[in-house]
């Protein structure tokens, strides 16, 4: 019998379409996956059993009525703990939300639902997608299925390393500086971060609000279509939402799939690669380049100067937004409240200290700091003014780029996965890991990484990023899917495939 | 607390200083949601039971910023004569109070919708012109409830939110200083503020009622030495709720102020907290430099951008303005500056209007809503528009009192029926049968009665003494439980004894 979990979820999809399964035989099949290897990997915080079966159920009924919700109707997901999702706890990694359930659902949860996917259950992450490695979850780390002694990528390790260990066949992950696209490359998945406002942020706890998006993480180029389809979309309830309808982009990642890039503009960013990046994630990147040389695409050199200014960029804006987003976990109204210790009488301003000091880790403090400093009056315009010059100046070298390419490429993160532990004492060296990442976020463009093959000196999953345009998301599943084919042809099949086997227990 | 114990004569004060004001109002907008989501803003509802996601500031939920509000704000910028934004944001304004739900407000900083506006108010004949710097939106938070014996956070036993108000629309006016106004500083400050509640009544933007919070007033003032053209240090007193109270508060900080200043002092700048009962301004928090909340264009909001033709249609429907209205009415009605002054601090300029369209006279019309339907309102703590009462009704009660259906007396028993809920006039007149006795026999007998139980009052009238009448009207009306005209039962003992 064939093992479900193994699966592309455009293959279920078929399978259910066929009446060759049902989404209670998909659901259980994962539910006994996650309980056989989740022990390991620690990618879910909460499994909802119940829950899952039952939309299954649903799905099955609708199903046997004629009446299917939508192409993934019945075929079960996972979700980022950032996602608020009704009558499921979402922690956000934190301890200082501890077991708060959400009265109502992000509009991407209410979708999710609405499409009839079963919501396995609650992935882990950094706290407050705070991190690259998702180290920084509160409920501890999540170990990547490729070894288990190393990181996932963060902040969405937990969505990434679900989908790559075979737990969920798809995922829902956000991306604020590549939380999508990084834990993507190290664990051989792919990531979406959709255009800035092609996915309503409604319900999706803010990080940094400018940057935040919500997108697809799958196994395959044509699943994350699939599914950005069912979620993206104009939102009444996000203002930043696009009133722009969605380029159709599973027609897209099917004409990519013939593998052919004739015609197709195809530029190498200048500033993404060389010092900083690991020798075998830049092997890999040059060989996807030149299978998409081969295949006809025209590669062009593109220079976008700004760039290295995007990561000091990024650092100031993101803490800025969410030291303030942060400040409404005040033990006030839900979530953790710890009464401080050795004060009579303590005030509710004894209190928030309290909970704040208690309920939120290292680095969620360390930007907290950061943020409130850099909007602090007499400092604004020296840091936070300058960042969205900066902003403005990536935004402009992107326009000028596009006028020459039609998309542009570079590795995903400089790196593959390193080893639990390996950076926890240096911040900064963990923030290097978004360098290719972060001025997609903060121009606001599209991108995806797809795998690009395993480091011959660690014999890890590196990735390939392509970015495009402000809603030419189409673009990224046209040419993700090519590039697609394009390299399993020259391994005989997907990456995944040489994962190695997870002891199931 | 600590209240300053002494104070400067304000004539004196005057003597030395010139004031100079600045007026802070912040108006709550009667639109049927709030500002950034779709819940309901009655005021007093259930405490916690008009909130959702947004305004309860939950992890996840965002701001959609209402459009009916927006326009409001134009409208009010447009009345005070303000530039209209053609971008404007919000932005955050951050820090931390149990009653702010994200712990920072949304509001406008240094991108107001409307700006660089101005009004007139007249005080004793003198115009004074208030150049408003801008008018900008902002959410309103929730209300702490400190239970205990102090009422105050400090020493409360513990304190209660109600977020029904957080997130309701509100819109700040603010005025540049206002010099020169001397002696009637505290009068234009008045004005200012009534001149203002009037002209949100007309627009119909605000309930404006001052005593449930939706008008809420800051008042900054600072001294100069007399003739220096400069500006002194200022105080922002809060809290000052009702028009007499403004007028109060700035004439206590003006001999406050003197009083600190003449003893060689300097003034704090500070916020101060107004306290009706007793009259006097009391030291709130200290407000320095150090006051930083971090401002930031709000990410979660794109920016408002009225298109001008938008601005333009507004423009178009603006009412009349106050004080043009004002001097046109005043001319129409024939009202001395005193009555026309009364009518307006009681809020009745339009109800008085109304009532005269309705047919009554400008005189009796003023004469029952200054009067008696004030008085009721006020033992019933409410403003004269709160009334169950309509002009329609009154100008009804009037014509009947001139068509001697009834008289003075029964008719404000007629309004008791009204206001009791019984209905109309005509409604109230039959059900509780006030009609004035016009049955000549009836009347006829009632004197007769009371002729013949006094007859010495009778004798006096017959030889002449016809002041002694009244006596005997007394106990006709007294009879006929005051249902009969004072004037024909006088006509009829005078024939009946002549």
């Amino acid at each position: 019998m064939t093992d479900l979990t193994r699966l592309d979820a455009s293959v279920l999809a078929g399978m259910l379409d066929a009446g060759e399964t049902t989404s209670v035989d998909l659901t259980r099949a994962h539910l006994d996956r996650i309980a056989a290897v989740d022990g390991a990997v620690h990618a879910f915080l909460q499994v909802d059993h119940e829950g899952a079966l039952a939309a299954a159920r649903a799905s099955d009924a609708r199903r046997a009525a004629g009446d299917v919700a939508s192409p993934l109707d019945g075929v079960p997901i996972a979700v980022k703990d950032v996602i608020a999702t009704k009558g499921l706890t979402t922690t956000v990694g934190s301890k200082i939300l501890e077991g708060w359930v959400p009265p109502y659902d992000a509009t991407v949860a209410a979708r999710l639902r609405a499409a009839g996917l079963p919501i396995l259950g609650k992935t882990n992450m950094d706290e407050f997608a705070m991190g690259s490695s998702t180290e920084h979850s509160a409920y501890g780390p999540t170990h990547n299925p490729w070894d288990l002694d190393r990181i996932p990528g963060g902040s969405g390790g937990g969505s990434a390393a679900a989908v790559a260990a075979f737990e969920a066949p798809l995922a829902i992950g956000t991306d604020t500086g590549g939380s999508i696209r990084q834990p993507g490359a190290v664990t051989g998945t792919v990531g979406v971060k959709p255009t800035y406002g092609g996915v309503s942020r409604y319900g999706l706890v803010a990080m940094a609000n400018s940057l935040d998006q919500a997108g697809p993480v799958t196994r395959s180029v044509l699943d994350a279509a699939l599914l950005h389809e069912v979620i993206g979309g104009h939102d009444p309830l996000d203002s930043t939402s696009l009133i722009d309808p969605l380029p159709t982009l599973v027609a897209a990642a099917r004409q990519g799939a013939s593998g052919d890039l004739a015609g197709v503009r195809i530029g190498v960013v200048n500033e993404l690669g060389g010092e900083g990046y690991q020798e075998g994630v830049e092997a890999r990147f040059d060989d996807a380049v030149r299978l998409m040389t081969e295949a006809g695409a025209d590669v062009v050199e593109v220079s976008c100067p700004s760039f290295v200014h995007a990561l000091a960029a990024y650092y100031l804006i993101m803490p800025s937004e969410a030291s303030s987003n942060l400040a409404r976990f005040d033990a006030m109204r839900y979530g953790l409240r710890v009464i401080p210790e050795g004060i009579d009488n303590p005030s509710a301003e004894d209190v928030m200290r309290a909970t704040r000091d208690a309920g939120f880790g290292e680095e969620v403090k360390r930007r907290i700091i950061l943020g409130t400093y850099a909007l602090s009056s007499g400092y604004y315009d020296a840091y936070y003014g300058q960042a969205q010059k900066v902003r403005t100046l990536i935004q402009r070298d992107f326009a000028a780029a596009f006028d020459q390419a039609d998309v542009l490429v570079s590795p995903t993160a400089p790196t593959t996965a390193f080893r639990i532990g390996e950076k926890l004492d240096d911040p900064l060296a963990m923030y290097l890991n978004d360098i290719a990442t972060i001025p997609a976020n903060l121009a606001g463009v599209p991108g995806i990484s797809v795998p690009s093959g395993l480091a011959e000196e660690d014999g890890l999953p590196a990735g390939v990023q392509v970015l495009a345009p402000a809603l030419a998301d189409d673009r990224l599943y046209r040419v993700g899917a090519a590039l697609e084919t394009l390299l399993q042809k020259t391994w005989g099949g997907p990456l995944l495939g040489r994962a190695p086997e997870l002891e199931t227990r | 607390m600590s209240v300053t114990g002494t104070l400067v004569d304000f004539d004196a004060a005057l003597e030395q200083f010139d004031p100079a004001l600045g007026l802070e109002v912040h108006v709550e907008l009667n639109t049927a949601s709030k500002m950034f989501c779709g819940c309901p803003t009655e005021f007093g509802a259930e405490p916690n039971t008009q909130t959702c996601p947004t305004c309860l500031g939950l992890p996840g939920s965002m701001p959609v910023v209402n459009r009916s509000a927006v326009e409001s704000a134009m409208k009010i910028g447009l009345a005070l004569n303000c530039e209209i934004a053609e971008w404007c944001r919000f932005a955050r304004k951050n820090y931390f109070y149990p009653d702010m739900p994200k712990n920072f407000q949304t509001s406008q900083y240094d991108e107001p919708i409307a700006f660089d506006g101005w009004t007139e108010v007249d005080v004793d004949g003198t115009t004074y012109r208030v150049e408003i710097e801008r008018a900008h939106m902002e959410e309103d938070t929730g209300k702490s409830l400190h239970v205990g014996t102090s009422g105050r956070i400090h020493g409360a036993d513990y304190s209660l939110v109600d977020y029904n108000r957080a997130g309701i629309p509100l819109i700040e006016i603010v005025t540049r200083p206002v010099m020169g106004t001397g002696a009637h500083a505290p009068a234009v400050a008045r004005a200012y503020v009534g001149q203002l509640r009037e002209l949100l009544l007309g627009l119909g933007v605000s309930d404006v009622r001052m005593e449930q919070g939706s008008l809420r007033c800051d008042v900054n003032l600072s001294l100069a030495p007399r003739g220096s053209g400069g500006l002194g240090t200022r105080t922002e007193t809060k809290n000052v709720n009702s028009l007499r109270s403004v007028e109060r508060a700035v004439r206590y900080e003006i001999s406050r102020h003197a009083a600190v200043l003449g003893g060689g002092g300097s003034i704090l700048q500070e916020t101060r907290h107004w306290h009706e009962d007793t009259g006097v301004t009391t030291s709130g928090r200290e407000k320095s430099d150090a006051d930083d909340y971090r401002y930031f264009p709000e990410p979660d909001l794109v920016p408002v951008a009225p298109s001008r033709e938008w601005v333009e249609d507004l423009r178009a429907t603006l009412p009349e303005p106050p004080r043009v209205r004002r001097a046109r009415l005043q001319q129409d009605w024939g009202f001395s500056d005193l009555d026309m002054r009364d009518t307006i601090g009681a809020g009745a300029l339009g109800l008085v209007e109304e009532t005269i369209a309705a047919g009554a006279s400008p005189q009796a019309a003023r004469k029952w809503w200054l009067g008696e339907l004030a008085r009721r309102a006020n033992e019933t703590d409410n403003e004269l528009t709160a009334l169950p009462v309509t002009p329609a009704d009154v100008a009804r009660v009037q014509a009947m009192v001139d068509e001697k259906t009834i008289n003075d007396k029964l008719a404000r028993q007629v309004l008791d029926g009204v206001l009791a809920g019984e209905g109309t006039p005509d409604e109230v007149v039959a059900s509780r049968g006030l009609a004035v006795v016009s049955d000549e026999g009836a009347l006829s007998a009632a004197v007769d009665t009371a002729i013949a139980a006094n007859p010495e009052v009778a004798d006096k009238i017959r030889d002449g003494k016809v002041a002694a009448a009244g006596a005997l009207i007394g106990a006709v009306m007294k009879e006929m439980r005051g249902q009969a005209d004072a004037g024909r039962v006088r006509e009829l003992i005078l024939e009946k004894l002549s």
